[in-house]
């Protein structure tokens, strides 16, 4: 999946008729779409949260509540535990299940996500924003392939017999910039390999998560398996890091939040921690690349869900024979970005995913004025209602710039101009994320020398955001440990046991 | 029914005009007739299952999750039109109907979604080679495969073959056994509803010795896989040494031993011993035919055994209550006959059956000898129906010197609670696979093939992904490594 793979061919964009021709063909959202879960999922039952509190969930693109959802604290991530815990007992349902029969749970999952996904797109763009299409052909395609892939390896994780003895091989903190697939991303794996769950989505965007519950509970995975506990950071996911009965934590967020989780894990019981963190990724483009392509794969790079991507492509790097017009080019492309309601067909961006953020990113816009970088187009907020804001171009921006250096995580793009490739590859690397990367040349003596030099868990050439669920995928430095997808991401999720055994006589 | 020859997603009359009469063994009526294919069918479908392979084909630019996602509809079709396949084993093979529809057609569906999951996570590797260069490996599809599959689990073979290859990317000519043909004719029709691009499959009945042969000297088809006998296994391997050394696997067949200590689970080991023979008449590469049993608990062990042969119901295998169903045909019917004759000839026990069962028909009786020799026929040759051998030892060296002694090698089971005993057999014994107080214990997830001249490479699990991929190394010059 690509985030330029949703963009409208330009013949058909060009003329008006066409365009909405085609779009009569497009799947529409599901009008006043019914939230149906707003509880706590545990044992595969809706509770109350144990304190009675509640919480409001908003709609970005109107400042609006959708609804109000219960609040799980710290009592409830006992009580979530337990359960995890007792679906995890040895003997349990799900630890004598075959290994086969765990991928049919997950492969059942992924029908009935796609069964439901024009609603689960419709709920996840209501409540994060996102625009509808990409939600249904981006968001819901990761989401359902992901549980297909990993519902594929269930009965495929081997251990090793050893010319000696032999070896044979566990909960959750996730995002809201991609809530249902980060759920899938981070089930995915967990399951195949036969752990059980206790999840919290983001406090921004629970119903994604909340309706999967019920999903869960229809696919026949047995009580306890997983359990779905929407609440606040500090402290429902603090209670999550620090508890006792956890064996591992794995989280998605920022790098600031990620370093408190580490160090949650080192005071309490040594968890296990694998983290998927913030990057400011560099993207190089030569002079010798398709300028065009270029353009516009650096355009969605750091545009795609509202700059709200943690692979952003936010310092893109121009060789100086190119840079005037690639960064024309990218601005006359920014101010064509089409900004507006989520639901509109025609919308590529929506909103920012709160006030909050909002707030967050036209500061940073301020600060990259006030450290002198050159505004090329946008800086402002839009509109009254809701959280949105114009994409935003920078050039002449230095390394040592704030908007150079810190994650924005909005609609702000930064090019910079280069000459070598050896200044190129340290000034990329001259950071402490290490998300991905990306090249546009097509001399392939560059291409390779810049993709062994990346310090990067991906790096990608003559393409951005291509992602794939049987690609590993994470950090190098602080954007992270661990990786997620693919193989690799089956190792997280198991744990080595060695056995040997006393022979009466050995035999090769 | 579907009676034709499926090539390119279509189905054709056999370019001779010839057909195959196909029978059900229950009845020795004819259901149908189907076209026969040879040679000249055999380089029509070579020439489409190329074309389906070529680069930039819609099979070869396909995600390979997509080509998982195909294998898992066709799965879902299988498990749509269930009863009407258990229905078509039963009335073709003579298999008991409640167990083609539990067995034969569950390990068929589990077959397929087990393959679709692999598709897309079949890895190269990145090699740090010396030199200033970049070094990767991809896991290419081989090419167009042969395929020749036999009569006694004519859906499940079909499937065993046809997914790994597909799984890895390869197109296939599938040859059915010419007894029975109609499980993988349906099985051609459900291909072309899932979605399979035309000349990614291809289905051709036929007899061995015409389009098999074709098959195996085909100098367009890369590899060629085959289960059957040892003796078609050998000519197999020849042709294809002959022709244009295409890669070759073959399962074939097998005198499986039995090992049962006297600290087993005496009820139990009878009973794992009777179904790890009986089952499915007999005609399984696997089938525990010798069954050695320790000295201290023969008797009793011999006496059991007996008395569960005894209590087999013969009869049409579509009817609730049925365990045993008829031979294949005539031509088995005759062979196990004549090993059962030359049994009693050379001096073994003849415990119980040793007659053809019922008035007409391919039945036989549930047959069992004791006081076995190693040298009988019966103790060395394939038998290939519903006779069991029971053997005594003493000592734990000799039974595995005498297990071994053997040119096949393909299972073998132990039963014994003793550890140690366990292990040592279970490392002695030169079989492919090595049941421990279980027999017959079969699942996707495992591999399973040969030792020796029971066969050459390994299907299902992991492992035959290998047989279905070749590997090409990449190797790019850089201009600068770093590790």
């Amino acid at each position: 999946m690509t985030s330029s793979k949703i963009e409208i061919p330009g013949e058909v964009k060009s003329d008006p008729a066409a365009l909405m021709a085609s779009l009569q063909l497009m799947p529409s959202p599901v009008p006043n779409p019914e939230i149906k879960y707003t509880k706590i999922f545990i044992n595969n039952e809706w509770q109350d949260s144990v304190s009675g509190k509640v919480f409001p969930v908003y709609n970005p693109a109107t400042g609006e509540q959708i609804c109000e959802v219960q609040e799980a604290d710290k009592a409830d991530v006992d009580k979530a535990v337990q359960a995890a815990r007792l679906a995890f007992s040895l003997g349990s349902v799900w630890r004598r299940m075959d290994a086969s029969e765990r991928g049919r749970l997950l492969s059942k999952l992924a029908d009935l996500v796609e069964r439901d996904s024009v609603y689960l797109a419709t709920i996840e763009s209501l409540d994060s924003g996102k625009p509808f299409l990409p939600t249904l052909f981006v968001d819901l395609q990761g989401t359902i392939k992901t549980l297909r892939y990993f519902a594929g390896y269930a009965d495929k994780i081997h251990g090793t017999s050893i010319p000696m003895g032999k070896t044979v091989k566990e909960r959750i903190s996730q995002m809201w910039n991609f809530p249902l697939m980060m759920t899938a991303w981070k089930l995915g794996p967990a399951l195949a390999c036969g752990n059980t769950v206790v999840l919290k989505p983001a406090e921004e965007t629970p119903l994604t998560c909340l309706y999967m519950a019920a999903l869960i509970k229809e696919a026949g995975f047995p009580p306890g398996v997983i359990n779905i506990l929407p609440g606040f950071g500090p402290t429902a996911g603090a209670a999550i890091a620090s508890h006792m009965g956890i064996d591992k934590v794995a989280f998605t967020g920022s790098t600031e939040v990620g370093k408190l989780i580490q160090e949650a894990a080192g005071k309490s019981n040594l968890k296990r921690v694998t983290l998927e963190l913030g990057g400011k990724n560099p993207n190089i483009i030569f002079a010798d690349a398709d300028l065009d392509l270029a353009v516009e794969e650096a355009h969605q790079g750091v545009f795609f869900n509202a700059g709200q991507c943690c692979t952003a492509g936010s310092r893109v790097y121009v060789e100086e024979p190119i840079y005037d017009e690639f960064v024309r080019r990218s601005v006359e492309r920014a101010k064509r970005r089409i900004v507006g309601s989520p639901f509109d067909p025609m919308t590529e961006q929506g909103p920012q995913i709160s006030r909050e953020h909002q707030s967050r990113v036209l500061e940073f816009i301020q600060i990259g004025i006030t450290e002198g970088a050159k505004l090329e187009c946008g800086g402002k907020a839009l509109g009254l209602k809701g959280f949105f804001i114009e994409p935003t171009v920078f050039s002449n921006v230095r390394d040592d710039m704030r908007i150079a250096r810190e994650e924005i995580f909005g609609p702000v793009q930064q090019i910079m101009k280069f000459k070598t490739i050896d200044e190129v590859i340290e000034r990329a690397n001259n950071s402490d994320y290490g998300l991905v990367a990306a090249v546009f040349t097509k001399d392939i003596s560059k291409a390779m020398t810049i993709s062994t030099a990346m310090q990067a868990g991906t790096v990608w050439i003559n393409c951005f955001n291509a992602l794939s669920t049987q690609c590993p995928f994470g950090g190098y430095k602080m954007s992270g440990n661990g990786r997620e997808m693919g193989e690799n991401g089956l190792k997280e999720y198991s744990e080595v046991k060695t056995i040997t055994i006393k022979m009466v006589a050995k035999n090769s | 029914m579907h009676d034709q020859v499926f090539i390119g997603n279509e189905w054709h009359e056999s370019c001779s005009g010839r057909k195959i009469p196909v029978y059900n063994p229950t009845t020795e009526k004819l259901l149908c007739e189907v076209e026969e294919a040879d040679s000249d069918d055999v380089d029509k479908a070579v020439r489409s299952a190329r074309a389906a392979f070529q680069m930039g084909s819609p099979w070869r630019s396909m995600d390979a999750s997509d080509r998982g996602h195909l294998l898992n509809r066709l799965a879902d079709l299988v498990e749509r039109d269930r009863l009407l396949l258990a229905t078509l084993e039963a009335l073709n093979c003579g298999k008991v109907f409640l167990v083609a529809y539990f067995v034969d057609l569950m390990a068929t569906i589990k077959t397929l979604r087990y393959y679709s999951g692999w598709a897309d996570k079949i890895h190269g590797k990145t090699i740090p080679v010396d030199g200033e260069y970049f070094t990767y490996t991809r896991h290419e599809p081989i090419g167009v495969c042969g395929q020749i599959i036999p009569w006694n689990f004519p859906l499940m073979m079909f499937v065993w073959k046809i997914a790994p290859a597909l799984c890895c990317g390869n197109t296939v000519v599938i040859k059915p056994a010419e007894q029975t043909p109609l499980s993988a004719l349906h099985m051609a029709a459900l291909i072309k509803e899932a979605g399979f691009p035309p000349g990614v499959v291809n289905v051709l009945p036929g007899y061995g010795q015409t389009a098999g042969c074709a098959i195996s000297h085909h100098m367009d088809i890369d590899k060629v896989a085959f289960t059957g006998s040892t003796a078609v296994g050998k000519l197999i391997q020849k042709a294809a040494g002959e022709s244009n050394l295409k890669r070759v696997t073959l399962e074939l067949g097998g005198k499986n031993p039995n090992i049962v200590f006297a600290d087993c689970d005496l009820e139990y080991a009878v009973e794992q011993a009777h179904s790890g023979l009986f089952f499915n008449q007999g005609q399984c590469c696997l089938a525990g035919s010798r069954v050695f049993v320790e000295e201290p608990i023969y008797e009793e062990f011999v006496r059991r055994s007996v008395e569960k042969a005894r209590s087999k119901v013969l009869g049409n295998p579509l009817l609730p209550g049925v365990d045993q169903g008829p031979q294949i045909n005539q031509k088995q019917f005759n062979k196990i006959m004549e090993l059962i004759e030359s049994g009693k000839r050379e001096g073994a026990t003849l415990e119980c059956g040793g007659s053809p069962g019922g008035q007409q028909g391919l039945f036989i009786q549930p047959t069992v000898f004791s006081n076995v020799r190693d040298h009988m026929r019966i103790a060395k040759e394939e038998i290939f129906g519903p006779v069991q051998q029971i053997m005594c030892f003493r000592s734990i060296s000799e039974v595995i010197e005498r297990a071994n002694a053997t040119q096949y090698g393909l299972a073998a089971g132990v039963f014994t609670n003793d550890i140690n005993k366990a292990l040592t057999v279970s490392s002695a014994l030169q079989a492919g696979m090595v049941w421990v107080n279980c027999y017959n214990a079969m699942s996707i997830q495992c591999p399973f093939g040969g030792f020796k001249m029971s066969g050459n490479g390994r299907e299902l699990g992991e492992y035959a992904l290998q047989e279905y991929t070749e590997i090409k190394a990449v190797t790019i010059r850089i201009s600068q490594k770093s590790s």
